[in-house]
């Protein structure tokens, strides 16, 4: 039974890319016995049997268990409702958000947050039929208030590679020694301590999502933050 | 305005549609009709005394009325020497549990269009005898679709109704004033020019790879493709996908059936007007 | 009813702009146009200029509207007041363009995995700026390209042509003079891989022969165009290639 792509193939919605008895992973759907790529995407073949389609498009996907990083859009009478940059709200409620129990008679909310913050937080529940489908938390370490930095939106789908294999883009980009909090749907967090170096980690990121699809990438934003540092080291 | 994907028929039980399917695809259908195989048809004309011309038409279950009003107007600049068709259709909120009051809405606006073509394109009304004086006056046919009741396959009653109105109208005659402005004579009048080819609409619905004819209103949203196919003289004049997908051969098959079923149809709506 | 255009439709086989029957007017396709959406592109036949642009999937507003189990759509075609080449063109909705907004929703909504995206809306705004003819045809493939950078999923691309009878020969690409004077117009949508008709409208007066070979010949210039449509897309990514290497 034929396989229709070859490694690294940009295939296209509708593009045949094997029989159903290949395992094939990512954005595909089975037509009549054959696999098909539902958005643009590029072909991993990890094994003569094994393809993984690797979207280069895509909306965030909201799941339970995901990082996001989020905006205040309202304060209601027990939480406040937040845009995760999902098809729909999410709710965060006043006890995944302190620690200890406050009197909701005398704290007023918007003393704790209000509208515009951002927050980093942990998607807990996924319900679409309630007013607010998606619950999220910040009592967790790692997890709260976002306060100065610099916030860089780019697609859901470039996230893996912001990352990294095993990490690695990350640790690339650790070496300007900044903090970074990548949110699955897209958001980054950065926060350096000079303002120049958090320009230019925004820059890179930027570049990462405009190149993700490349190969050598990671060695290629290695060099340039290398670059950077050494002449920066010289000012 | 913009067009927004409709909510009230797409909720139905999964067992009824399930049903209406399952018949289908072994060749039958709920109601024991076959696949290519349309309602009663039942016609009256001259309904509306204060129209022009008028007719209703009950395909099965499904009742529309069209009445027929004729005035004098501008003719359109690129057809000086012709004479103006209006179609209009209004969905009355009676029709179903689902039509809501207001003005024509997209499904209302495309049936209406849709049927205006059909007449428009077959050349069934012949058009320069309904010019007064060039340029300046012509007759304006005015014909408003009225659906009573959906049961389905709005597109081919509606233009059973307004052929048979058309059929039936009496063209009020023209008056001169002095200045020689003409004006109408609803005292005096005439049959309306039509030609013979009556335009006929087969509306063809796809479930799995089965094609049927005129669906009623409970398989219509168990469709996976509908399209409207207006028929004249054996030409087809118009045409119009309404739903879903199909194959080219689906389409080819389609306008086979159309072209097969529309000369049928003519003669089972001549036989039904009294 | 057909009246005698200002200049011949056909003549000695070619057309009035020189075209051969079977040929499209010269493509030109951008994705990304618009980089406030989530997707856009902007699509050419000859003259005829669409600018589509996509947002969402988002909250259905009003929320009465959502759908339990998928997204809704919402597709507004639109031409410019100034897009016409004759009188301008009053901008509010006239009963062609709802209609057409109508048309290219049902014709966008077998491509799309509705159903993904529960409760929640996608927007698909199209805007004729330039008309010469098969604006329906471009907008639905302009639409298609922006869905796809949108990366909205979806079954396959939705590519649109018109296919006309002029002289008592098919022709694809119709202009506006063609449009006007020719004895038929066929749009048609296409989705290229699995070969699905998702736009299908006619008028005039056709044997069915003659409209059958239409049929056919709309599935070798949508050929043509999904080609062009595939290269756009494709620029968008590996013009970024070339600028590192």
């Amino acid at each position: 039974m034929p396989r229709y792509v070859v490694p690294r193939q940009l295939v296209y919605p509708g593009d045949p890319i094997a029989t159903t008895d290949y395992e094939v992973s990512g954005p595909v759907y089975i037509d009549n016995g054959r696999y098909r790529s539902w958005c643009l995407g590029l072909v991993e073949v990890r094994d003569e049997r094994t393809i993984n389609i690797v979207p280069l498009e895509g909306t965030y996907r909201p799941k339970v268990g995901d990082t996001v990083i989020g905006y205040v859009t309202d304060v209601l009478a027990i939480g406040w409702e937040l845009d995760v940059r999902a098809p729909f709200s999410a709710y965060l409620s006043v006890h995944d958000a302190v620690l200890k129990p406050i009197d909701l008679e005398s704290v007023d909310l918007t003393t704790l947050l209000n509208i515009g913050d951002m927050v980093v937080a942990r998607i807990t529940d996924i319900d679409v039929t309630r007013e607010h489908p998606i619950s999220v938390t910040i009592k967790e370490s790692n997890l709260g208030r976002l306060e100065g930095g610099t916030l860089v939106e780019i697609s859901p789908v470039k996230v893996p590679r912001v990352i990294g294999k095993k990490g690695s883009m990350i640790g690339v980009l650790s070496m300007l020694r900044c903090d970074i909090i990548v949110g699955q749907n897209g958001r980054i967090f950065v926060k350096c301590g000079d303002v120049r170096d958090e320009a230019f980690l925004a820059s890179v990121i930027r570049r990462i999502e405009r190149e993700s699809h490349t190969t050598g990438l990671t060695d290629r934003i290695k060099e340039t933050i290398l670059k950077y540092l050494s002449e920066r080291g010289h000012q | 305005m913009a067009s927004i994907t409709p909510w009230g028929k797409r909720i139905v039980p999964v067992l009824k549609r399930d049903s209406v399917r399952r018949a289908v695809q072994s060749g039958i259908r709920t109601t024991g009709r076959g696949l290519l195989e349309y309602r009663e048809i039942r016609s009256e004309v001259g309904v509306i005394e204060t129209a022009d011309g008028s007719a209703v038409v009950r395909l099965g279950n499904t009742q529309v009325i069209a009445g027929v009003k004729a005035g004098l107007g501008r003719p359109f600049p690129d057809a000086p020497n012709e004479g103006v068709l209006i179609v209009n259709a209004e969905i009355l909120p009676h029709a179903s549990p689902y039509s809501e009051i207001g003005p024509p809405d997209e499904f209302a606006i495309e049936l209406a269009r849709v049927v205006d073509r059909g007449i428009r394109h077959s050349g069934y009304i012949d058009m320069q005898r309904l010019a007064v004086d060039p340029g300046s006056s012509a007759y304006v046919l005015w014909v408003d679709i009225y659906v009573v009741n959906d049961d389905g396959n709005l597109i081919d009653a509606a233009n059973m109704a307004s052929v048979l109105a058309l059929a039936h109208t009496s063209l009020p005659g023209i008056r001169r004033k002095e200045t020689g402005e003409p004006s109408l004579d609803r005292d005096n009048r005439a049959v309306l020019p039509t030609t013979d080819r009556v335009p006929i609409a087969i509306s063809i619905g796809k479930i799995g790879d089965k094609l049927l004819v005129d669906p009623d209103f409970d398989e219509e949203y168990s469709l996976d493709g509908r399209v409207s196919i207006t028929v004249a003289n054996n030409h087809v004049v118009s045409a119009q996908k309404t739903l879903g997908y199909f194959t080219q051969r689906e389409v080819e098959r389609a306008i086979d059936i159309a072209l097969d079923m529309a000369p049928q149809v003519l003669a089972r709506l001549r036989h039904g007007s009294p | 009813m057909t009246k005698a255009p200002p200049v011949p439709l056909l003549l000695g086989g070619k057309r009035s702009d020189g075209r051969r029957p079977d040929e499209v007017r010269p493509l030109e396709m951008e994705i990304g146009v618009i980089t406030n959406a989530d997707g856009s592109a902007v699509v050419s036949y000859g003259r005829t200029r669409v600018v589509a642009a996509v947002y969402g999937p988002k909250e259905a507003h009003p929320r009465h509207l959502a759908l339990p189990d998928k997204a809704i759509m919402r597709v507004r075609y639109h031409m410019a007041p100034f897009s016409t080449k004759d009188e301008r063109k009053n901008p509010a909705p006239s009963r062609r363009e709802i209609e057409i907004s109508r048309v290219l929703r049902e014709a966008l909504e077998p491509s799309v995995f509705l159903e993904h995206f529960p409760r929640s809306l996608i927007d698909v705004f199209l805007e004729v700026v330039q008309a010469d003819g098969s604006t329906r045809a471009a907008s639905l493939t302009a639409a298609s390209l922006a869905l796809a950078d949108a990366g909205i999923p979806m079954r396959d691309l939705v590519i649109g042509v018109s296919v006309g009878l002029i002289n008592g020969t098919i022709a694809v690409d119709l202009n506006s003079l063609e449009d006007q004077y020719g004895e038929g117009d066929l749009p048609i949508g296409i989705m290229p891989n699995l070969g699905h008709i998702t736009l299908f409208q006619l008028d005039g007066s056709w044997t069915r022969d003659k409209l059958v070979e239409a049929v056919r010949m709309a599935y070798r210039a949508v050929g043509e165009i999904y080609g062009a449509a595939r290269e756009a897309l494709k620029k968008r990514y590996f013009e970024a290639v070339q600028e590192v290497t």
